[in-house]
């Protein structure tokens, strides 16, 4: 018996590679320990950690309004949606609303960073699958993008624009009008990559009916964002449970049925139509009015106000300092990010420090999630495969 | 006003889902179900977490497990150390449920649930690295975000903020002042 088996082990010739961490295709540092036949895929084990920074442990050292420099860090890629969930967790606890002008810089700021995040994930996919082109006209596009949020807060990738109670800052002067140059500009850059990427033989060879992720296993397995909606499920939390006023605005909820690497592809490619779309109208009924709440102590004064008013003085420096307590309690808050739900959920003891803050990040899911796509496919096609599941390594190990 | 009404709507509803899942187990499996921020929470005894839920993702259509994690209470009660969290999602009702279970220090585990919701390896496999509590039943339960030979569990209150391998870990924290 054990003879028989041990043959039939053989006939298989299975055999384990390692794959990772330095590995250039990988997105950063994940290490796939792959079970081999010949070349097809028998078993993948993610092993992560190898940029495990700690920011849970980090978070419950400092102030409510320092956290926020550090959920940057988290998703590097798309910085503004992880303040922005970490913002709206907050929020609840503290029971602030944002003026509807706050509320609708969030959105733009978090579309315009999904079309960033897309074209990331687009140049990258395209770099693994050997078009090297597109990686250029794809960063050339999100050199704009970085260009506005620069003009907007000063910072290309770390931004901290969104805090609690509304933004950091109002619009600068002509940023409306530069936005709308990259609106009217940027339908033309989609069209030279659809023509590049989208009809292209080798691309479609490569990613049509690779990597299929059934509906019930992505469920099952809690993938989210536009993965989940790859494989047919129509969800998107900005519109089955909409935060911020996204309910304001008319735009398609993009889905697919096939579940494999190209409609993951695509449904991330009209969604970059479908982003633009909602900054439009954000950007026509723009309303007027402050951008951040009035809260008695968690929110920083005016900066008018500093020179004029002993009391803001006081404020400003209790805010930057000992911080704001939160009140006792706990919060979860999800917003859909460029790559699927980011959450925190944060437990506060009363104090200026949140006790506890853990953030549900997508990629983690969708890293584990990797093994039943890839399965019984070539080791060529598990690096598109990974690609197309878009994760971002330091969301991953938090 | 009508953001308002929906609300009150989703609590209510969630709160029939509590109480049909009270119904469906016994008085005692469930500890408490509170209501706070506009999110419910049911906490329920260990031993019927599993049947709990198997019943959610069955019966209520709570498909999805969003997320777990774990908290450590150690400076705010004596009893129970240790809240073991469930955030489960329904596509279908879009509603959020948030299970709980608590458990001692000297008795830090939980069942596994991975048979129900495959997600909840690597979030387990992350309880039991980040604040040691054991996941019975786990098929891998091996440390994920820190390295194997790593002493310690980093999210436990008592673990330093600042420690270098080497180190003992009794090292009282150092005090951090934040002016």
């Amino acid at each position: 018996m054990v003879m028989a088996m041990a043959t039939v082990e053989r006939e298989r010739a299975l055999m384990t590679i390692n794959m990772g961490p330095q590995h250039p295709s990988t997105h950063g540092v994940l290490r796939l320990i792959l079970t081999l036949e010949g070349e097809t895929v028998v078993d993948a084990e993610p092993v992560i950690g190898y940029l495990h920074t700690a920011i849970e442990k980090e978070a419950e050292h400092k102030t409510y309004h320092k956290v926020i420099t550090l959920n940057d860090r988290l998703d590097y890629v798309s910085g503004m949606t992880n303040n922005f969930a970490y913002c709206l967790a907050v929020e609840k606890l503290l029971g602030i609303e944002p003026p509807l002008r706050g509320q609708y810089l969030r959105v733009i700021v978090s579309e315009l960073q999904r079309i960033a995040s897309h074209l990331v994930f687009l140049g990258t996919m395209a770099l693994e699958i050997g078009i090297m082109s597109a990686f250029f006209y794809c960063f050339r596009e999100r050199e704009k993008i970085l260009d506005l949020f620069e003009m907007l807060c000063g910072a290309r990738l770390t931004y901290s624009y969104i805090i609690v109670g509304g933004v950091r800052y109002d619009l600068p002067e002509g940023w409306i009008d530069k936005c709308r140059e990259f609106l009217r500009e940027f339908p033309k850059a989609w069209h030279e990559l659809d023509e590049l990427i989208s009809k292209n033989p080798i691309w479609l060879n490569r990613t049509k009916g690779i990597g299929v992720l059934r509906k019930e296993d992505a469920i099952a397995w809690g993938v989210t964002g536009p993965s989940l909606r790859a494989s047919g499920v129509p969800w998107d939390l900005r519109k089955m449970m909409p935060y911020s006023s996204y309910d304001h605005f008319d735009f398609e909820l993009i889905t697919a049925e096939e579940g494999d690497t190209y409609a993951r592809y695509w449904v991330r490619m009209l969604e970059m139509v479908e982003s633009l779309k909602i900054v439009r109208q954000a950007l026509d009924n723009l309303p007027s009015g402050p951008v951040i709440a009035d809260h008695q102590w968690a929110t920083p004064p005016p900066k008018t106000l500093l020179d004029k008013d002993m009391e803001a003085l006081i404020r400003h420096f209790l805010f930057y300092s000992r911080g704001y307590p939160v009140p006792t309690g706990e919060a979860y808050a999800a917003v859909e990010s460029a790559r699927g739900e980011v959450g925190f959920y944060i437990v506060s003891d009363g104090s200026e420090k949140p006790y506890r803050m853990h953030m549900r990040s997508p990629s983690f899911i969708h890293v584990h999630a990797l093994p039943v796509a890839a399965k019984g496919h070539l080791v060529a096609d598990l690096v598109a495969i990974l690609a197309s599941f878009d994760p971002v390594m330091g969301e991953v190990d938090r | 006003m009508a953001e308002q009404t929906q609300v009150l709507t989703d609590i209510d509803r969630l709160l029939q889902v509590a109480e049909r899942l009270k119904n469906f187990l016994s008085e005692e499996a469930i500890e408490n179900v509170k209501v706070h921020n506009g999110e419910v929470t049911v906490t329920v005894k260990r031993e019927n977490l599993t049947e709990a839920l198997q019943y959610l993702r069955d019966e209520e259509k709570f498909e999805m497990l969003v997320d777990a994690t774990a908290v450590d209470y150690m400076h705010l009660r004596n009893e129970t150390r240790f809240d073991v969290v469930y955030h489960l999602l329904s596509l279908t009702h879009r509603l959020r449920l948030r299970v709980k279970v608590s458990v001692r220090s000297d008795d830090a585990w939980v069942p596994t649930v991975c048979h129900i919701y495959p997600s909840a390896n690597p979030y387990e496999r992350e309880i039991w690295d980040m604040f040691g509590i054991h996941v019975e039943g786990h098929p891998n339960l091996k440390r994920i975000l820190t390295y194997d030979e790593f002493p310690g569990h980093p999210l436990r209150k008592d673990f330093p903020l600042f420690w270098q391998p080497g180190q003992p870990l009794e090292k009282p924290e150092e005090k951090f002042e934040e002016w």
